[in-house]
């Protein structure tokens, strides 16, 4: 495992040797203010010092965002050629797909981090409940994971970077959608109600929300992780082929 | 050093390579030639645990390819055909990165290791640019050094002379020569000059089987006065 180490670097340092990670971290940053400040937001309306309406957009955001990061993980190295090295490079598979998927998660998390001043902003105004603050930053870390597994995955799938990043869209759109009432309304139509919810279980949103009301649900938390798990896990067995 | 016993390897209903069996020892350096297609790039990522073989076996130093990957990977120093490497990163970045891999955990010990794999394929005067940016015969170079870089006993090199210019093949050729006496050297190629220059052995595949396993000397017995060139002809004809 201790392999790991250099890929990670590599991988994360990569996003910074091209600029992709200052375009991305600037987009991320103006697209998800700008959202929470518009019309639809209704950041100042709200007269609440709190940062749940600015993260109540991320499941959104991460639908186009976290597939943006995803989609070259794998299918860059396909395309150019170098997965031969890296395969043929003493690793194994499973060690390649974490330090891949840890760059790319750490990347995320920074980007997420750097909203930070808007929480600052906040607390200068008003006194905002650190605790929550806390627990949805945790809730969208894990979130971004839990997207990011599924890009990763899908980006094993193909060498071409456009078809990756629309499967991971929709993949992360439909277990987005799962969480909305239409939707589980739509499937209770023609499920039995249990499978029904079974099925809305699976959504990001659902369990997403209770960390931006300060709850950090072990629920919750397992559910990011198992998502993570059990997608690397597919991510290493789509590798094999 | 490497053991190959009556590899299969297909590709759907494909039979890419069709039960080779030969062995490469210490000191040898093995030309291995056929025509495009016929199994030679497929038989050197198998050697090199890229692809898993279909049957047979392959090992390296006694250790089978299937069984200890990682073991057998580290022993090989590997360049594939047309040199892939990690574009945006410089020629430094990229070879210390490999060298993090290769185990070499201290700044000091990557130094040495990178210092000598710059210095043994010239690749001092655009250590600081990045890999994307150079020629075809520097990225070439580059892929050697990569091969090179923590010493391995086995070298496979897949047509490691390919887009180099004569000064450049010269040199590469040398630089073989001379690392071979303590390694197992496979090399692939299409210029049969190459194989009389520098290999003591030849292997021909053709249509995923072996056609002939002898030294350059003996094959040019095989028709006295003639080239090597008509030889392959001859040997590869079914396969067009």
């Amino acid at each position: 495992m201790s392999q790991i180490c250099p890929l990670f670097k590599r991988e994360f340092l990569g996003y910074f040797r091209s600029p992709v990670a200052y375009v991305f971290l600037v987009a991320f940053v103006v697209i998800s203010v700008s959202l929470s400040f518009s019309p639809f937001g209704g950041f100042f309306g709200s007269n609440d010092a709190s940062v749940r309406l600015y993260f109540s957009f991320y499941p959104w955001l991460f639908l186009f965002l976290v597939p943006a990061v995803g989609m070259r993980l794998w299918s860059e190295e396909r395309r150019t050629g170098t997965i031969e090295l890296l395969f043929t490079l003493p690793v194994t598979r499973l060690e390649a797909v974490l330090g891949k998927f840890f760059a790319a998660w750490a990347f995320l998390t920074l980007a997420i981090l750097s909203s930070l001043t808007l929480a600052f902003t906040i607390a200068y105004l008003g006194q905002p409940d650190w605790g929550v603050v806390f627990s949805t930053y945790l809730g969208a870390i894990l979130m971004a994971g839990g997207y990011l597994g599924v890009c990763s995955l899908m980006s094993a799938l193909t060498k071409n970077q456009v078809i990756s990043f629309v499967l991971g869209l929709i993949a992360c759109g439909a277990l987005l959608m799962l969480g909305f009432s239409g939707f589980t309304a739509t499937l209770e139509s023609f499920l039995p109600v249990a499978a029904a919810d079974a099925i809305a279980n699976f959504s990001f949103s659902t369990h997403f929300e209770g960390f931006t009301r300060g709850i950090i649900d072990a629920r919750d938390v397992v559910f990011f992780l198992s998502l993570m798990g059990f997608t690397l896990f597919l991510n290493v067995v789509a590798l094999d082929r | 050093m490497i053991e190959v016993k009556g590899l299969v390897k297909t590709y759907g209903t494909k039979r890419a390579v069709d039960g080779v069996t030969f062995s490469v020892r210490r000191g040898d350096i093995l030309g291995f030639l056929g025509p495009n297609g016929a199994g030679k790039s497929t038989t050197m990522k198998v050697i090199t645990g890229y692809l898993p073989p279909t049957a047979g076996s392959v090992t390296v130093d006694g250790i089978d390819v299937t069984q200890d990957p990682v073991a057998t990977k580290r022993r090989i120093g590997y360049l594939p055909e047309s040199a892939p490497a990690y574009g945006e990163m410089t020629v430094t970045e990229y070879l210390n990165f490999l060298a993090d891999i290769r185990g070499y955990r201290t700044k000091e010990t990557r130094r040495v290791q990178v210092e000598r794999a710059i210095g043994l394929t010239h690749l001092d005067g655009v250590r600081r640019q990045t890999i994307e940016t150079l020629s075809k015969g520097y990225r070439q170079r580059v892929g050697f050094a990569q091969a090179l870089l923590h010493d391995p006993a086995v070298l496979v090199l897949d047509e490691p002379t390919d887009g180099l210019d004569p000064n450049q093949k010269y040199e590469v050729r040398l630089l073989i020569r001379q690392m071979a006496a303590e390694k197992a050297v496979i090399l692939s190629t299409h210029i049969l000059e190459e194989v009389d220059a520098i290999c003591n052995r030849v292997i021909i595949i053709s249509q995923g089987k072996l056609v002939c396993d002898e030294t350059p000397e003996k094959m040019h017995a095989r028709k006295a006065g003639a080239r090597l060139d008509e030889i392959f002809r001859q040997l590869t004809l079914t396969d067009v």
